[in-house]
């Protein structure tokens, strides 16, 4: 029998038919919509006069553009207020199911599909989101698309792609104390470059991987389009099950016991082709920040920002356009520089364990009088389970400023911007030019190296905090 | 939506060197904003092209009149980033047909062709021989025929050719989307769905 890998199986299963010289037809299970990548599809179908196939398969939430204060109220930005709007038209004009700003399961579109068990192992699953690769955790092919697959998939429930190349990085040992899942992912991105993935979709794989939680695998496949990769996908197990259990969309009783049967056949077979393999060994990585702009760019937070040897032409000019825009020069150490904000959010780290973990180490501490904190959790069941776990007082005494759901300062789109020339230390997964506000200038990091940077007001390594 | 048929280009290029240019880049996340997709190029490149109070940056190649054409040539790993369509149609508003690079994000590359801008992939070489022709000449023509698939320096003759599959090439030559393969096969799609 054909060996395959675990994308093998997922992708081999929801080919519809494949083109002669040309892409797949390609069947998705589950789409996930938000305001600001869906308007224009909407419009387009009705232009072209045709529904939505399966609305039942489409879910959607605005996440992207909405304001992280009196939610309650009506949108202040109009033409915020107008896309929003927009999105509560179309889901009722099609009956598509709306997770509205203030309901009970609102929130970062890549943080209600796994809360409410929608994301399951096996299924295809796309939204016109580029972290849609955030679901592969639970060993589905998860990928952004653009508007017009939107529109394929609102109307067909199909898109036309190409099988991506398959890659397989596998992260064995143990990882030591102040290093996180995001710390790993920044790490393996660093290796292997903001491009080293594309054209390819990762399996991450090894008992570093396979050890972490739920959430933190997460963080790992949220970030996988950094690298350039279609999408990031990691076997499901235990974890996964016991995660999904008794989650409202998760399937139930007898049902449930054939879903794990299934399931566990979800696993790369022994020997089977991988276009391309990495491996790296856990107890080398330490607490990882970026100190450029693409995610590419980072160090270990004791190490210092790379010289410009063996650089030259565009590759040089663009590295030093980089650190310029940055304010840093070529060769420092990045420990100790000053710091203006610290946001802990977005689908990367805007989950309750990333919460949790800010919250246990700056308890009972004083985040520093230059910096301005902001913690926005990633949805309302996350921001309830903080308020019910006295995550929000520890927060709020240490003098973070706690706001409503939505993706928020990760693109700001909304009105939580970082002004420009100020630094920013942030759980999200961007730390492009202008990504935080125009002249923003942001470096990512884990949730516990912001929290030790909330409290020293410079860049820190965790370890040496708490 | 259906778009311009893509035949033969054949125009000066604008150059825009710079490596790793993300799709916030192409379009910032505040300019997302729209319920229709309508004057998107006005602000395509907006925090590179202007300044915050709006006035034009000299430096940027887009405000440069030494340069113009249809063809952006880009650096290495171009539209790196966010799934944003907009960026795609930011350029296309502009006026760009053709997106020539040594290497490009995959999204951004979907997307392109869904819409109707060509992605041409060159050689690292072969980029770095444009560049200097254009740098050299910035009146520098390019031809760039998609059903020989090949693109041209014609001061030169200098020429590569480049991958499409057929189907693209088909759709891009006739100016048709992907919806209407798709809606053609509606009942192949629904069987397959109920067979699930």
């Amino acid at each position: 029998m054909e060996k395959k890998t675990l994308f093998d199986k997922i992708w081999d299963a929801h080919v519809v038919r494949s083109v002669p010289n040309g892409p797949d037809v390609f069947f998705i299970d589950k789409h996930f919509i938000h305001e600001v990548t869906s308007p224009v599809a909407f419009l387009n179908l009705e232009k072209r006069g045709v529904g939505v196939l399966y609305p039942e398969r489409t879910i959607a939430t605005p996440d992207h553009n909405v304001p992280t204060v009196d939610q309650d109220k009506t949108i202040k930005d109009k033409l915020s207020r107008m896309q929003v709007e927009r999105l509560r038209e179309n889901c009722k004009k099609y009956n598509i199911e709306l997770h509205d700003l203030g309901s009970a399961h609102h929130g970062i579109v890549h943080v209600i599909g796994p809360e409410l068990g929608v994301t399951q192992p096996g299924m295809t699953i796309v939204c016109g989101d580029s972290h849609t690769s955030t679901h592969g955790a639970f060993g589905a092919i998860a990928f952004g698309i653009g508007t017009s697959e939107v529109e394929m998939v609102l109307a067909t429930q199909c898109i036309m792609q190409s099988k991506a190349k398959k890659m397989r990085i596998t992260v064995d040992g143990q990882v030591g104390k102040g290093v996180t899942s995001k710390d790993i992912i920044l790490y393996i991105i660093a290796k292997i470059s903001a491009a080293g993935a594309t054209g390819y979709f990762v399996e991450y794989a090894g008992s570093a991987i396979t050890s972490l939680s739920m959430e933190a695998r997460m963080t790992i496949c949220n970030m996988s389009i950094e690298m350039g990769a279609r999408g990031g996908l990691i076997a499901p197990d235990e974890t996964t099950f016991n995660y999904l259990k008794g989650k409202q969309y998760a399937p139930k009783g007898e049902d449930w016991d054939k879903a794990v049967a299934y399931w566990k056949t979800l696993k790369t077979d022994e020997g089977a082709f991988f276009d391309k393999e990495y491996h790296f060994d856990g107890s080398d990585i330490e607490p990882m920040i970026t100190y450029g702009t693409n995610p590419g760019m980072g160090i270990k937070i004791k190490g210092n920002i790379p010289t410009t040897e063996g650089m030259e032409g565009s590759n040089k000019t663009t590295y030093l356009k980089s650190l310029d825009y940055m304010g840093f020069a070529p060769g420092e150490p990045i420990k100790g520089k000053k710091v203006d904000y610290v946001f802990v959010g977005s689908c990367t780290n805007g989950r309750i364990e990333d919460i949790r973990s800010v919250a246990n180490f700056v308890k009972g501490k004083k985040k520093a009088d230059n910096i301005t904190a902001w913690i926005v959790p990633g949805s309302r069941e996350v921001e309830k389970m903080a308020h019910e776990e006295g995550l929000v007082k520890i927060l709020e005494e240490a003098g973070f400023e706690l706001r409503q759901p939505g993706c928020s300062a990760c693109l700001a789109m909304n009105e939580d911007k970082i002004p420009s020339g100020k630094y920013a230390v942030s759980t999200s997964n961007r730390n492009f030019e202008g990504r935080q506000g125009p002249g923003a200038r942001t470096m990512l990091a884990s949730p516990i190296t912001v929290a030790a940077v909330a409290v020293t007001g410079e860049i820190t390594d965790p370890r040496e905090v708490f | 939506m259906p778009y311009d048929s893509f035949n033969v280009l054949k125009s000066t290029v604008v150059p825009l060197p710079t490596e790793n240019v993300d799709t916030d880049q192409i379009i910032p996340a505040r300019f997302l904003k729209a319920t229709e997709r309508e004057g998107f190029g006005d602000n395509l490149f907006r925090d590179w092209r202007y300044d915050v109070e709006g006035n034009p940056k000299k430096d940027f190649v887009l405000n440069d009149q030494t340069y113009s054409g249809k063809i952006l040539l880009a650096g290495k790993n171009f539209g790196s980033g966010s799934s944003r369509e907009h960026a795609v149609w930011a350029l296309y508003d502009y006026g760009f047909r053709c997106v020539v690079s040594s290497f490009f994000a995959d999204i951004f590359k979907n997307n392109c062709l869904n819409i109707g801008v060509l992605p041409v992939t060159i050689t690292p070489e072969f980029a770095d021989v444009l560049f200097k022709a254009i740098e050299e000449n910035p009146k520098t023509e390019v031809e760039v025929d998609l059903d020989k698939q090949t693109i041209t320096l014609l001061s030169t003759g200098q020429s590569e050719t480049f991958d499409i599959n057929s189907y693209k090439k088909e759709n891009m030559k006739n100016g048709f989307d992907d919806i209407d393969y798709l809606l053609n096969i509606n009942k192949e799609i629904t069987a397959f769905a109920e067979s699930r």
